[in-house]
């Protein structure tokens, strides 16, 4: 019973976070910009995301004739669900998550791998060719980013010596691993951008030059799930460097630990928007360059000190 | 005029009677010399290549319909003409040619081998008139749709569509529509595959949020580089150049702000400056005065524009929001003097509408006094941002001797680090008595024609600034009969003012009869309008010369090798509205 209640909490809570995000970036864009932002909707706009809501859920839901239905249908489907099964690994507070895994991190890297597919297939069903540009650039970007992204967490495993997000959490009691490892904690983040493709990366996409990118020719749910799905890889993202590199749900007691992993996750949910008002996007080969040429040996050589030193202090 | 003797002179010397048949009285003090059609290409070669300081930027090259002018007096006997405007930049000097052309839809030999910008003029002329180019490569309609009936600038085709049966697009007609727009490659000469990859065909607009309007480019791709582009313009034709036929010279006015949207009273100035010298109104100063004033703070705002916009296709979506809102605060300050906002069409034949408000100098002074702080910040924010740099600097780079070929003006010509500004080397207006420098780049990439609008925004700030220190006192309009709508003041007082009053106001004004060109420095480049008056109400001709035309057709030879991001840059970087290109 406990164990229902805890998925429904979960898939309650991120689904909200999701869609209040819609709310959130929207105002604080607006913030940063000069501007108002949706404040009509119920008292400050608040409802503007059941407006939309609504709205979506009642686009004609289009299925281009010339796409490869099967498939153009599915692709949505298959962000959503890597990024929910995700969730199924994060601890929000002691006890609360549905599935204390041994192999969390992991987990976790192989699902935000496996979403790459979604937005591949879902470029390629469409049958349009900036969808396919937009498709070709995401499996390029997003598998460059997969490989250092692992490396990058693996100063973290090691110095917690678990896969295990709680016990990583745990570990952290005697101080945050930013401090240690704040080299795998710059690259985890930028590569955490590159993953969920928000600006400054959003090359898959990229407004001005590619129309919508992959999802071109979605529009209805289709087209809200890539968009509820980016939200969501978003407070994934920022809840997992709050596990690995913030000490989770650690903090005074005069706040309950749950609170306390919001409030941390929700500052770096801020700064992503905040990335996406204030920075350019680079070019696609450049986004490339500097993952290969600067990022991977980074992540390496961060292993190999954190190792060194760690053998040399045991 | 010593250079107008020197350069008619030599060619005088060079080709006998045979080749130039006559020489025009201009009013513009262009020189302007009738060519035989046989001898014109020997005549060019010669005059770009062979002499010292050559005329080597095509700067205009348009058609005019002569079977119905009056008052041709000393010009050969002609249905058609071609004009060929040349500029030698180095002489800060220009010359007219113009070919005489005789028969219903003559032929003229295509003078594309020497200018290769000399392609969409040649084209646009055939468009509009029916006039074939021999040995054009590609001798389409480049503004009409190709299904079109008739050529639009001929005298006897319609101006009004209530002058024909209504329009009705039936089947037939719109499988014409349809298969028009169908991309063949073979078209353009551009193959389907090379030896070793199949190309792919991207058709980036008409509607594609990159292009800033109706603009179409088709991009040969191999992968995402660009192996060629093809522009496909037009959409956003409106005949403008017709309607300048149609309108009386006052009415005109109007649709003037409309061709380069963005700078607003800027084209007023373009279009009245040869009107006032066709009929030789001498402009007071304050009326001057406050024409710099007001044309700057349209750079102002067209260049802030430009910011915004460029920053949004580097991706960075914030700064279009701030440029809009100072630009907004500038257009308080113009809906404050004129009345309107984008479009306000203030300039007036003569001068402008009525004198300036109360309180004027404060409102602009506190805009002047706050943009600069702003642009500290966009120069923070955008100019000097990394990945800015690193998708801008470097890219879509042309030398001076290139943009002198393909007839570029503007920051786009000083980027590679040519001072040419018209307000410098041809003050019109009034504005050799401000002091302001003219910005220049070193590279011709985007990054140095970003650089050199920041600059430029900065020396406008610095014109308004001496307007409002030293606005001369007087009259915002002249005296005389013909500035339109002339001073109602006097007309109750004297019956000669009066009539002229209402006849201005009824018929518009009788312009004497003549051809000028003034051209100015607008905010995306030159612009110009070549006005001939055959002494009636409205223009003979009013040919529009708009920066953005040469400019859009260099794209395919700049993008070349780049890939589609780079390519959003060099649109961006050039700084063009789709009217201004269009008409």
């Amino acid at each position: 019973m406990i164990f229902i209640l805890i998925i429904a909490g979960v898939l309650f809570i991120v689904l909200t976070i999701a869609a209040g995000l819609i709310y959130i970036e929207r105002r604080l864009l607006g913030l940063w910009q000069d501007r108002y932002g949706p404040n009509r909707v119920g008292p400050f706009g608040l409802t503007q995301v059941v407006a939309d809501m609504i709205k979506i859920f009642f686009k004609e839901d289009w299925v281009p004739p010339f796409s490869d239905r099967p498939v153009f249908v599915l692709a949505p489907a298959i962000l959503i669900s890597t990024i929910l099964l995700t969730f199924a690994v994060v601890p929000f507070a002691p006890g609360f998550n549905v599935l204390d895994s041994n192999i969390a991190v992991l987990f976790f890297l192989g699902n935000s791998s496996l979403g790459v597919y979604s937005i591949v297939l879902g470029g390629w069903a469409s049958n349009n060719k900036y969808s396919l540009l937009g498709a070709m650039r995401a499996s390029a970007q997003m598998l460059t980013y997969e490989v250092f992204m692992g490396l990058s967490l693996m100063g973290v495993v090691m110095l917690a010596d678990s896969f295990n997000l709680r016990e990583i959490v745990e570990a952290q009691r005697h101080g945050w691993f930013i401090f240690p490892q704040f080299i795998g904690f710059v690259i985890f983040l930028i590569a955490g951008i590159a993953e969920t493709h928000r600006l400054p990366f959003d090359i898959p996409e990229a407004e001005g030059e590619l129309v919508a990118g992959y999802h071109s020719e979605y529009s209805g749910m289709k087209f809200g799930m890539f968009f509820v799905g980016e939200y969501m890889g978003v407070t994934l993202i920022s809840a997992l460097i709050t596990l690995m590199f913030f000490g989770g749900w650690l903090g005074p007691a005069f706040l309950p630990p749950i609170v306390w992993f919001f409030l941390k996750t929700a500052v770096f949910i801020c700064f992503f928007i905040l990335l996406r008002a204030s920075l350019p996007r680079p070019r696609y080969d450049q986004l490339m360059g500097v993952g290969w040429k600067i990022l991977l040996p980074l992540a390496l050589l961060n292993i190999l000190v954190t190792g060194a030193l760690l053998l040399y202090f045991k | 005029m010593d250079e107008v003797q020197s350069i008619v002179t030599v060619l005088k010397n060079k080709f006998d009677t045979t080749a130039i048949l006559a020489e025009q009285d201009t009013i513009d003090g262009i020189p302007t010399l009738w060519v035989k059609q046989d001898h014109l290409k020997v005549l060019l070669q010669y005059i770009k290549n062979e002499i010292p300081q050559p005329y080597n930027m095509l700067y205009d090259l348009c058609g005019i319909d002569e079977r119905k002018r009056n008052h041709r007096t000393g010009q050969p006997a002609a249905d058609f003409t071609v004009v060929y405007h040349l500029t030698s930049l180095e002489r800060n000097h220009d010359i007219r040619l113009k070919t005489a052309l005789i028969g219903e839809y003559p032929s003229m030999v295509s003078i594309t081998d020497i200018w290769p910008c000399a392609d969409w003029y040649e084209r646009e002329v055939y468009d509009m008139f029916g006039i074939t180019f021999t040995g054009h490569p590609n001798l389409k309609r480049i503004l009409m749709p190709r299904s079109w009936k008739g050529f639009p600038l001929r005298k006897e085709h319609h101006s009004r569509a209530t002058d024909v049966e209504p329009f009705v697009l039936d089947e037939q007609m719109r499988m014409i529509a349809d298969d028009d727009l169908q991309f063949r490659p073979e078209d353009w000469g551009l193959q389907r595959q090379s030896e070793d990859t199949d190309f792919m065909f991207l058709n980036l607009g008409p509607q594609h949020p990159g292009t800033h309007g109706l603009l179409r480019l088709i991009l040969q791709l191999d992968g995402e580089d660009i192996v060629d582009v093809v522009p496909d313009i037009g959409f956003h034709h409106r005949g403008a150049e017709k309607m300048g036929e149609r309108q009386s010279w006052h009415t005109f006015i109007p649709y003037t702000d409309r061709i380069d949207y963005l700078s607003g009273v800027m084209n007023n100035l373009a279009y009245l400056l040869p009107v006032e010298k066709l009929a030789g109104i001498e402009i007071p100063d304050r009326a001057k005065v406050i024409r710099i004033m007001m044309s700057e703070l349209f750079r102002i705002e067209s260049h802030l524009v430009w910011l915004g916009t460029f920053a949004q296709d580097m991706g960075q979506l914030s700064p279009v929001f701030f440029t809009f809102n100072d630009r907004e605060r500038a257009f308080d300050i113009v809906s404050a003097i004129t009345g309107g906002r984008m479009h306000p069409s203030w300039f007036r034949i003569g001068g402008v509408t009525s004198d300036l408000p109360d309180g004027w100098q404060k409102a602009m002074q506190a805009f002047v006094d706050y943009l600069p702080r702003r642009l500290r910040e966009y120069d923070k924010v955008v100019i000097r941002n990394s990945i800015f740099k690193a998708r801008t600097v470097g890219i879509g780079v042309y030398t001076a001797e290139e943009a002198i070929e393909w007839g570029i003006t503007g920051p786009g010509l000083r980027a590679t680090g040519y001072n040419f500004d018209y307000r410098k080397q041809r003050p019109y207006s009034g504005i050799d008595q401000f002091e302001f420098e003219i910005p220049l780049g070193k590279n011709g990439d985007c990054y140095d024609r970003a650089l050199i609008r920041m600059e430029e925004m900065r020396q406008s700030l610095r014109i308004i600034q001496q307007c409002i220190d030293h606005m001369p006192a007087g009259n915002f309009k002249s005296d005389h009969p013909l500035a339109t709508p002339s001073r109602k003041e006097n007309t109750m007082k004297d019956i000669e003012t009066l009539i002229t009053h209402f006849l201005a106001v009824s018929w518009g004004p009788v312009i004497p009869v003549g051809e000028a060109m003034i051209p100015i420095e607008g905010a995306k480049g030159s612009n110009g309008y070549y006005l001939v008056s055959d002494g009636s109400t409205s223009a003979y001709r009013a040919r529009i010369r708009t920066p953005s035309f040469p400019h859009m057709q260099m794209v395919p030879l700049i993008s070349k090798g780049y890939t589609i991001p780079d390519l959003l840059a060099i649109l961006g970087a050039m700084d063009f509205v789709l009217a201004d290109l269009d008409r």
